[in-house]
């Protein structure tokens, strides 16, 4: 910076500034992902149930609907995971389009040819592939958990659900190329949380890196175990 | 470090053998031509001949600034000044990538990319860099004043003027001299802000901020100079960071993408110890 060049101050436009640290929306991004990474692993670990056969499953669906009965109300434990699970997602989201916004904002005008040298597909795709992963978890509460969108319908039982709905290759293939998205925004959120707390350096860069890729390959690989069981017939 | 890397390039220079001297090439070039910050500006197209490998990137836009000057049309603004690769004056997007990184093979400055990277017939893309934050001031010529603000609001430390202190007075351990010196090698050239997807300044403040919080003198401000920089970064309409590493890749310098890790452990623990930015 040798050169000092300023244009003239009547030229300058100030640029709009964030009212918000984008640190601070970084750090809200990290730990609502966290909280759901948390989730995510209890929910793969739980789904392997349908292995162990329908009363084992169902049972599971259950027992989760009554944790600490009779000392609380039926499904409080349920209801708590939900309130947190909610406000993680709305969270998350408040700060992807902050950011988003924010980015929007700061370069509003792109340039004619650009290219990419480093960065990997899974973090070009965070944005829209968090949207479509968004809109997924929407159609999944829809079709597994109420069963409206289910072909099995609502009141059965959540084994059933599942068995109807993985029989059809075409719901198979949207929960199999969301699953992948899903596991894509993993590799690159658990590095990123990584860097946004702090807790990165040149020695450890290599094995968050991996450790997101390994993390991501087995607890996505563990979700798409299910589907693809009930698809060849091993679970029915 | 940085060393060696402009040694390896000079190596590779000087093993051209005059018997196989590659031909001269000519190329098309499609400019970004603005004529001030309120024009809209326009990407025009023009043909440099008779160019050699051995010429840099700014040497060739030389050749074709006299071209246009000759023949009476207004030369191509842009910024330059040592093109030894040290300054951080120059700066231009070539063909999409900051400095021409896409095309180089390693870290480098506009300056120090030589036109044997390119091929005869090649159409070349030049662009500025583009972020609010760097409005344009004509042609390829960005405003970076903003990154000196950056500077202004918390890159530096207090210290008692007078006779120099005996060096050896405080003593720096040397893992933490190195890191804060390879941080110290950020020249302020924007092409991280350039490079990256948000437009963020995030590793060229993250430099700065691991530059002085390493190092034993830089403490006394370590906690207000983390704050005050990110505050200002915001304040100047840059981006958000979302830890691509376009920015890292991009940099002359290769600083790493570890000093924004260090940079945000320091603001969570400079906020936590209650430090909050200047308005």
């Amino acid at each position: 910076m040798a050169v000092v060049t300023v244009t003239q101050p009547g030229q300058r436009r100030a640029p709009k500034a964030a009212k918000t640290s984008s640190v601070f929306k970084k750090v809200v991004m990290a730990v609502s992902g966290i909280i759901l990474v948390l989730y995510l692993i209890a929910h793969m670990i739980g789904n392997l149930k349908v292995f162990a056969g329908r009363e084992s499953f169902n049972g599971y669906s259950h027992w989760i609907r009554t944790i600490g009965e009779p000392a609380v109300p039926a499904q409080t434990t349920l209801t708590i995971i939900r309130i947190v699970l909610l406000a993680a997602v709305i969270a998350h989201i408040w700060a992807a389009i902050a950011l988003w916004r924010q980015a929007k904002r700061a370069r509003p005008n792109g340039y004619v040819t650009k290219k990419a040298v480093a960065q990997s597909y899974a973090s070009r795709t965070m944005r829209w592939g968090g949207v479509i992963v968004g809109l997924f978890v929407v159609y999944h509460i829809l079709d597994l958990t109420m069963g409206v969108a289910n072909p099995e319908g609502p009141g059965t039982t959540p084994y059933d659900r599942l068995v109807a709905g993985f029989s059809n290759p075409l719901i198979t293939a949207v929960y199999v190329i969301a699953l992948i998205l899903l596991g894509m925004h993993l590799r690159h959120g658990i590095w990123s949380a990584t860097q946004t707390l702090g807790q990165s350096n040149k020695r450890r860069e290599r094995t968050v890196n991996l450790f997101a890729l390994v993390f991501s390959v087995v607890l996505i690989g563990g979700f798409l175990l299910v589907p693809f069981s009930v698809l060849f017939g091993l679970v029915g | 470090m940085t060393a060696t890397r402009e040694g390896a390039t000079f190596a590779s220079g000087t093993a051209t053998d005059p018997a196989m001297a590659p031909h001269n090439m000519t190329l098309t070039l499609r400019i970004w031509r603005q004529r001030g910050p309120a024009d809209k500006g326009r990407m025009v197209t023009y043909q440099v001949e008779d160019i050699s490998p051995d010429m840099s990137f700014l040497e060739m836009l030389d050749v074709l600034n006299e071209k246009l000057i000759l023949a009476g049309d207004d030369p191509v603004v842009f910024d330059h000044d040592c093109r030894e690769g040290i300054c951080g004056s120059c700066g231009l997007m070539i063909n999409g990538t900051a400095h021409g990184r896409g095309t180089s093979g390693g870290p480098t400055t506009t300056c120090q990319l030589h036109m044997r990277k390119f091929k005869d017939g090649d159409t070349i893309d030049i662009e500025p860099w583009r972020a609010t934050a760097f409005p344009v001031i004509k042609d390829l010529s960005v405003d970076r004043s903003a990154l000196d603000r950056i500077i202004q609001s918390g890159g530096y430390i207090s210290a008692p003027t007078g006779t120099a202190p005996e060096a050896h007075s405080i003593l720096v351990p040397k893992k933490d001299s190195d890191a804060a010196f390879d941080a110290a090698t950020c020249i302020g050239c924007g092409a991280c802000v350039a490079a990256c997807p948000n437009a963020s300044s995030m590793l060229f403040t993250a430099a700065k901020v691991s530059h002085l919080g390493l190092l034993p003198q830089g403490q006394p401000e370590r906690n207000e100079r983390v704050v005050n920089m990110v505050a200002q970064q915001d304040r100047e309409g840059f981006g958000g960071c979302t830890n691509i590493g376009e920015c890292s890749a991009a940099c002359p310098k290769g600083i790493s993408m570890e000093n924004i890790s260090r940079l945000n452990h320091d603001l969570l623990g400079a906020l936590r110890a209650g430090a909050r930015p200047k308005s």
